[in-house]
This record gives C-alpha cells, structure tokens and sequence, in this order.
C-alpha cells in the first residue's frame, strides 16, 4: 500500500527541511539546546516520513539496510577513536584535548552570554557528530525493520 | 499571566486528544491523534522552560512512535474490531 499523491509530494519536499534542522541542532549541539541525540533523532525523522509515505518496492530501491548498518557502525567507531586518541598523544581517556589548542574546534571561547561561537569546545562538537550519526542510523534501521516484516505478511 | 493561559490551553488540548484516542475506531486517526498527544506536551516541555526534553519528545514521541504506529497499521487492518473494509 502506498500513500497518496500529496503524502508523497509533501513528504519529499520537507525531507530536505528536516534533514537541514537536524543536521543544524547536531553542528550547534555545544551552543544551542540539543546535542547529538536530539539532531540525530530529528534527522532520523526525516528518513521515516519517507519511509512511511512511500510504498515497500520503492523503499527498497531507494534505502538499502547496509548504508544505515555502516553508519551506525561509522559513528560508534568515530566516539571511541576520539576517546582513545587522547590515550595516544598522552592523556587520560576522553580528555578534550582539543580545548584552546587552535586546531579543529580549537578556539578559546570568547567572554559574554553564550556569544555563539561555533570553532570551541574542543572534543565535544566531534562526540556530538559521532554520536548524531549513530542515532541517525540506529533509529533508521530500526523502522526499516518494522517494514520488512510487513513486507513478510503480504507475500 | 500569559503562561498560565497558555498552559490551560495545552492541557486541555491534551485531555481533549487523549479522550480522541480513546474514542476513534479509526486506527490511524487515533494514531494521529496519540502524535498530536506528543506535540502537545513538547509544547509543555518548552513552556516549562526544558528546550533540550522538548526537542526529543517532538522528534522521538511524535515522529517515530507515530511512524511505527502507522506501519504496525499498514500490516494490519485500518479499523477498530478486525474486520477488513
């Protein structure tokens, strides 16, 4: 069964509106209120709205399962290697190394009310993509799931 | 002041969709309306000055629960008792 022609329509054209919002909380998470689970949900969002509008046999051409089982994967190695790269320079585990170093997300943060600086922070906007492209993918795999033992009850 | 009028205004909303999920033998309207449920009390949650629990709710109760809803609907049947229509 597939949804009508508006579900569809509509249901593409805010797909790439809600991946920009998530993808926007995610980047902003040290800033701004939400994190790497809030976009990561958001954004997880947006894949199920088209997985709902659309019917199985154009899911399946259009999704494939490995790409969300790899990107679950990516982003649980990319947490971990991030911890763990501070074991190997010389310091604790997950020590925000990063912090007022002047490299990637390395600058001091600047004096006032939340100025909204996006380069600080150091090692804790890198946890919030790792852990915002995990949960993009877990809870897409999930619903994919849902919908292959629909498929199962057709047939 | 405002709050507490916007904050009437919310929990009656809440009652009012609670008692339609309650009430609708169509299935996926009564889905619809657990999603609005959802809404709502995100809404609650920012009012309530909680941003961070706000966005999760909005996203995870009313975007995901209600998708998985409307696929356990799709394998099923659409209305209250089982029968096909």
């Amino acid at each position: 069964m597939r949804m009508s022609k508006i579900v569809r329509t509509s249901a593409d054209l805010l797909y790439p509106f809600i991946l920009i919002f998530g993808l926007y909380v995610v980047l902003h998470g040290h800033l701004t209120p939400g994190g790497g689970f809030q976009g990561g949900a958001v954004i997880a969002t947006s894949v199920v709205l088209v997985i709902v509008a659309w019917s199985y046999e154009d899911i399946l051409a259009m999704l494939r399962k490995v790409v969300y089982k790899a990107q679950e994967s990516a982003g649980l190695i990319l947490f971990i290697g991030t911890g763990a790269a501070a074991l190997l320079i010389g310091f604790p585990f997950f020590y925000n190394f990063l912090a007022n170093s002047g490299l990637l997300f390395g600058m001091p943060a600047p004096p006032g009310p939340n100025p909204g600086e996006l380069n600080t922070a150091g090692v804790i906007p890198v946890m919030n993509i790792a852990v915002g492209i995990e949960v993009w993918g877990g809870l897409a795999i999930i619903v994919l799931c849902m919908l292959s033992s629909l498929a199962r009850e057709r047939t | 002041m405002i709050e507490i009028i916007l904050q009437l205004v919310v929990l009656a909303g809440l009652v009012a969709s609670a008692l339609m999920v309650f009430f609708l033998k169509d299935l996926l309207a009564a889905a619809l309306a657990a999603g609005f449920f959802s809404f709502l009390i995100s809404v609650e949650f920012y009012i309530l000055q909680a941003p961070d629990v706000a966005i999760s709710q909005a996203a995870i109760g009313a975007g995901l629960t209600t998708a998985i809803f409307i696929i356990a609907i799709r394998a099923t049947s659409r209305y209250e008792g089982g029968e096909e229509q």
